[in-house]
């Protein structure tokens, strides 16, 4: 379980474009990146970049109105996208991938105890009995450090945080080797946020588990990242080693991203990224930075293709 | 949270509640008893029976106690016989195996309204030579007035306003009237009457035995109706069908159209769109006049009315109602994450978007069980109730259709009436108190 022994994962052409009455929103355009055994990967973009929508199209959570679902998405040496929803349903949602969604908080069950739920999707994939279950959510809740007497209290019962850890040990409780994290952290107190984190690292290390974070939080995420891709305008435009990536990144929306967030030691003011993103229901031809781009020069209006730079990849012409 | 043991104590907070639950708790205790001591099958046998079954009631008597409240006393009914032992017989034997047999019962008479009728049923057992039977009747001024002579055969059925000779002898209008008042009053004397028979037998084995009845102005707890039946019967025996047909009625249309909403909502697309188009076709559909033709043309079964009431009450408003708070709930992050950890679409809709109603559905469900009390009781009042049944609807119809308010019968028609207001004031107060409870919107601060 060290580093990339085995491809975990890998997404190759991943689009999902909704319909709207007004047209077809590019919500996710042709995503590809790969993710070893026990590596996380952090998916860093603005709002409305696509995140939450490639974390929803990994899990086949996809609402009524999907216009396009494409490519390819190989969990250990399977192509998920070939299966049928019931059997995707049954041999994939949390025995190969398990999600901890946005606003954790509030994906509990109102009216279940926590232990239940958490027990529930043991009792589901694993067929275990309820004692059986309950066995493991108390040793998932050792994991997460939820007090094992919490197993009978409602959600409306405990703090965000603990919330935050149930929905956590919800996702691990069938030990699938991937998870999605949409957005973890997003509404705890910075304390939470490291606590988590820290919970977060403590499961890579014990669990071997792949993670997906997916956030717009570059301080917090940077802490447990192995691999950094950057999303932009429904593609991922940079994607590589975080040792590598945060001391330089490489594509100028990273550098504009990374010189966005504000620096304890440091005189210099975050900067800002002028304009706006692009409308994803009728992304501009070519780069799709281009627009916003200090670096932009003739064959930004044609399609760049990925470059390998090093042990990273980046989808910019500069890097030709 | 609600748990139920809180609920049930926050419940108990308010009067209303209380008086809600009394009124539940008893009606239910009165269904229960009524079943044990009349069991169904009794109960159908009485309310079917005619006069073999009913003799000895008077017809439209209103209840006894009637005369608790009224200046005027109406005359209590009574039924007594020897065989039960309430009416002294003395046999005395005489020569050539004949013998007398003396039957006297003295009753007191202090009422303002004469009997509907006077009836002696005699039962004699003979061989060949039938036994002969003499009647009296002494009034409490000590006059002995003769009524009549006869021989008894097997079974015989002597009536007082029937006998034209005795009418004859006592030159009056009625023969009732006539026997209690004095020869030249006009109103009834009171005192104790006491009827004196004389039978004579010729046979050795021979015996007589006979049951004198009363028909009075007044009968029993609730009277009686055009067929002399005993109102309590079918007053008690509405009280478990109103509560099953209520009760089924509401459950099953409730759950039904929950679970159907929660289907609609959270499968989308053409399931949704046709539950929505049944649901807007059924609205304007009338419901009473399609239950009033299968009542003609089909069955008048309480089954069939109750499938057909649920069937056609699955499909309405409420639906809409469920429908957009599902749409609400569907939406929750904790639906979606029970949907990324591979739950079931069934398990999502009984076990995620369902419980969530609950609390809502309770008072409701409380709320609607009058409505098909009362739904069941006007169709059995235009004619389409069970017609096998004894319920308060029916009781209702037949008073109608004998014009018992035209003719001042009111007991008739209010008792089940009040029975009914009072079933539903029951079920309404304590859903009331259960929508405070479960409804935020309406909870005290």
């Amino acid at each position: 379980m060290t580093t990339t022994s085995e491809k975990l994962l890998n997404i190759e052409n991943l689009v999902l474009h909704f319909k709207t009455s007004t047209g077809s929103v590019q919500a996710v355009d042709g995503v590809d990146f790969e993710l070893g055994t026990n590596r996380a990967v952090v998916i860093l973009g603005e709002s409305g970049c696509g995140k939450t929508s490639l974390s929803k199209a990994l899990l086949r959570l996809l609402p009524r109105n999907v216009d396009k679902y494409s490519g390819k998405v190989i969990l250990q040496g399977t192509d998920v996208m070939k299966l049928s929803d019931e059997e995707y349903r049954q041999n994939v949602r949390w025995v190969g991938i398990s999600l901890v969604p946005q606003a954790a908080m509030n994906a509990l069950n109102p009216v279940l105890k926590v232990g239940e739920q958490v027990a529930e999707p043991a009792m589901i994939h694993l067929g275990l009995s309820k004692t059986e279950a309950y066995g493991l959510v108390y040793k998932m809740f050792q994991h997460v450090g939820v007090p094992a007497d919490f197993v009978s209290r409602y959600p409306f019962e405990l703090s965000g945080g603990m919330r935050q850890r149930v929905a956590l040990a919800m996702a691990l409780v069938t030990s699938p080797n991937l998870i999605v994290l949409d957005e973890p952290t997003s509404a705890l107190d910075l304390l939470t946020q490291a606590n988590i984190m820290n919970v977060l690292k403590r499961i890579k290390h014990e669990l071997g588990t792949s993670f997906i974070l997916i956030t717009h939080d570059i301080a917090t995420s940077s802490e447990l990242a192995d691999e950094v891709a950057i999303m932009y305008a429904g593609q991922i435009v940079e994607n590589g080693d975080a040792k590598d990536f945060f001391p330089a990144p490489l594509h100028p929306y990273s550098q504009m991203l990374m010189a966005s967030v504000p620096r304890l030691r440091s005189d210099s003011d975050p900067m800002f990224i002028t304009g706006q993103p692009p409308s994803l229901m009728n992304p501009p031809d070519g780069c799709r930075f281009a627009a916003r781009c200090p670096f932009r020069f003739e064959k930004c209006s044609q399609e760049p293709p990925v470059f390998q730079k090093g042990n990273r990849k980046v989808k910019c012409w500069l890097y030709q | 949270m609600n748990t139920p043991q809180n609920s049930f104590q926050k419940l108990l907070q308010y009067p209303s509640a209380i008086a809600g639950l009394f009124v539940v708790f008893a009606l239910v205790a009165v269904a229960v008893y009524t079943m044990i001591t009349i069991p169904y099958s009794e109960a159908i046998r009485l309310w079917r029976g005619g006069e073999d079954v009913w003799y000895q009631n008077p017809r439209f008597a209103p209840p006894a106690w009637i005369n608790y409240f009224s200046s005027k006393k109406y005359s209590e009914s009574f039924a007594v016989s020897t065989s039960k032992g309430q009416i002294e017989k003395i046999v005395t034997p005489g020569n050539g195996g004949t013998s007398t047999i003396e039957m006297i019962y003295p009753f007191d008479f202090s009422y303002d309204e004469y009997p509907q009728e006077m009836l002696i049923y005699f039962a004699s057992t003979f061989d060949e030579k039938q036994p002969f039977i003499s009647i009296e009747l002494s009034t409490p001024d000590d006059r002995t007035i003769r009524i009549a002579n006869f021989a008894v055969g097997n079974e015989f059925t002597y009536r007082f306003s029937q006998d034209e000779k005795l009418l004859a002898k006592l030159r009056a209008e009625d023969v009732i009237p006539a026997l209690f008042t004095l020869p030249d009053g006009n109103a009834p004397l009171k005192g104790t009457y006491q009827l004196h028979i004389i039978g004579t037998t010729f046979e050795p084995d021979s015996d007589i035995n006979m049951e004198f009845v009363l028909h009075g102005q007044v009968f029993g707890l609730a009277g009686t109706d055009h067929a002399r039946r005993d109102l309590t019967l079918p007053l008690l025996w509405g009280v478990p069908v109103a509560l099953a047909f209520g009760l089924i009625a509401s459950v099953g249309t409730s759950i039904l159209t929950m679970i159907i909403a929660a289907i609609g909502a959270w499968y989308a697309g053409w399931v949704d769109e046709l539950i929505q188009r049944i649901t807007e076709i059924n609205l304007v559909l009338p419901f009473l006049a399609i239950l009033i033709m299968i009542g003609t043309f089909y069955s008048r079964s309480i089954w069939v009315i109750l499938g057909a009431t649920i069937l056609l009450s699955i499909f309405t408003g409420a639906i809409k109602g469920y429908r957009a708070i599902f749409m609400q709930v569907k939406e929750s992050m904790y639906i979606e994450a029970a949907r990324a950890y591979g739950a079931s679409s069934p398990r999502i809709i009984f076990l995620y978007l369902i419980p969530r109603m609950i609390p809502l559905l309770i008072p409701s469900l409380v709320q609607s069980i009058p409505a098909f009390v009362f739904l069941e009781a006007s169709l059995a009042v235009i004619g389409l109730g069970d017609p096998v049944l004894p319920t308060w609807g029916k009781i209702i119809q037949d008073a109608q259709s004998n014009g018992a308010l035209y003719k001042g019968y009111y007991y008739w028609v209010l008792e089940p009436a009040i029975l009914l207001m009072i079933t539903g004031l029951g079920f309404a107060v304590l859903g009331f108190a259960l929508d405070r409870i479960f409804n935020p919107r309406l909870r005290d601060v």
